[in-house]
């Protein structure tokens, strides 16, 4: 068997070194579940800047936590210079910078945001949804009539890392999830140049039952094991 | 001026209201806020399944110890009822936009004479962001709005047209407050129960939607 098909188990320091400067970066989770969190606190040691952060929310920022949660410190610490994400209202930073124009924000539809993250790895134009059609975020798109009814045109997404958190992997990275932690991560391993998955356990190939496994493990690049931070333990 | 409730009694009267309006078998959304009161007051023959759109299909009550792998769309921790099955993203939204869930319940900033909602961004001021709502108010069978009947100062939120940024256009199957029920019947709002505290004529003078009144106007039912 070729030894290409085993994947690198890095430490997560030296596994967010593929993130440069101006990079696209997708992030899993959704609120506390499915965060990389042992990669993003890495990533914000680094100090890389000049991010496009592409995720669902960005976490928590707030009095009780004025650092931020997980990705919410990438926006504190303004390594950002781009969010495209479906709700950051938890995250008082994001809605600070954006309103005092230090920072671009996306706002999109969640289900339009991982359908355009789908067309970014599988291939697509783009998708074709009634979401949003008659609202502000039509605006500058096209719209598209069919079968007697109006979608917007939405375009794929892509970035170029993805974080993602899994639970248990192969040496081939083959990925399993845990509770709500699946959402966003399987869509996201399939449209970055080179996908870093987080995971619990990581075992030898042939361990995980192939019936088990959501994500096959020729999509992912890097293998990092959790660390033992405060949410990444809880997670 | 309307009768002033007391805030716990306005919640709990509108998520019961409807609460009321949900068959055995109904797969639902709900929101955060007083839409997720919905489900302390389903009736005991009728199992609603509660789909949350960042992954599971029929979510129980918050549990005894939070468990943050197990996360509810507004950020509390959910059980998982037996039977309940966990997807991802692309699938949750699959089942919202394709038309499988009968109903979801949102919260409203304003709510227009056509139906349409507002309920995501205040230009300039808050910007939370429309999460899965305009996926929401398009996927979903019933739209029901669960809102008071006028804001904090007291002006109506339901008005003749929204002036803020819409979620969905023409999307409102129902609107709930503490004092009133409206649902769209062929395109036109139509006042069809009233809380036993006002008259016609105080809703009237504190709501600017345009709305027709039911021939069959009743009490709201579940106020006892």
């Amino acid at each position: 068997m070729g030894h290409k098909l085993i994947k690198p188990v890095m430490s997560a320091e030296e596994a967010v070194q593929n993130v440069k400067p101006g990079s696209s970066l997708m992030v899993g989770g959704f609120n506390y579940a499915g965060v990389p969190y042992t990669l993003i606190d890495a990533l914000v040691a680094q100090g890389t800047a000049d991010l496009h952060l592409i995720s669902n929310d960005t976490l928590y920022a707030n009095d009780q936590h004025p650092e931020g949660v997980g990705h919410g410190q990438l926006v504190v610490k303004r390594q950002c210079r781009k969010v495209t994400a479906s709700h950051i209202g938890l995250n008082r930073e994001t809605q600070r910078l954006f309103n005092e124009g230090l920072m671009e924000l996306e706002l999109v539809p969640q289900g339009t945001f991982v359908e355009r993250i789908r067309c970014g790895g599988f291939g697509l134009g783009g998708v074709l949804t009634p979401t949003g059609v008659g609202t502000i975020h039509e605006e500058g798109k096209q719209v598209i009539e069919s079968e007697g009814k109006r979608y917007i045109l939405e375009l794929p997404l892509k970035a170029d890392v993805a974080f993602i958190r899994g639970y248990k992997a192969d040496r081939w990275g083959n990925l399993t999830y845990f509770g709500t932690g699946r959402n966003f991560n399987p869509a996201m391993a399939t449209a970055a140049d080179l996908v870093i998955a987080e995971v619990d356990t990581i075992l030898k190939e042939g361990e995980i039952d192939a019936n088990d496994i959501v994500t096959p493990g020729m999509l992912v690049d890097i293998l990092v094991l959790k660390g033992d931070g405060y949410y990444a333990s809880r997670t | 001026m309307l009768p002033v409730l007391d805030e716990e009694v306005i919640r709990h009267r509108i998520a019961k209201r409807i609460a009321l309006d949900f068959e055995d078998g109904a797969v639902v959304n709900l929101g955060i806020g007083i839409p997720t009161l919905v489900s302390d007051h389903l009736p005991e023959d009728v199992h609603v399944l509660l789909q949350t759109e960042n992954g599971v299909v029929g979510a129980g009550p918050k549990p005894e110890k939070d468990d943050l792998r197990f996360i509810g769309a507004g950020g509390r921790c959910v059980s998982l009822l037996p039977g309940s099955s966990l997807v991802a993203s692309d699938m949750s939204f699959g089942l919202i936009r394709g038309g499988h869930l009968d109903a979801t319940v949102l919260g409203a900033l304003e709510v227009d004479s056509e139906g349409n909602l507002a309920n995501w961004m205040i230009p300039g001021k808050m910007v939370p962001g429309m999460g899965g709502a305009m996926d929401l108010v398009t996927g979903a069978r019933a739209v029901y709005v669960a809102t008071t009947h006028c804001d904090k100062k007291g002006r109506p939120k339901l008005v003749k047209k929204c002036t803020l940024p819409l979620t969905g256009a023409k999307v409102v199957s129902a609107v709930v407050t503490e004092f009133a029920l409206f649902r769209k019947i062929d395109g036109k709002m139509v006042l069809c129960e009233i809380a036993p505290e006002v008259t016609e004529e105080e809703v009237k003078a504190n709501t600017t939607m345009d709305y027709t009144v039911s021939p069959d106007l009743c009490t709201m039912k579940g106020i006892e």
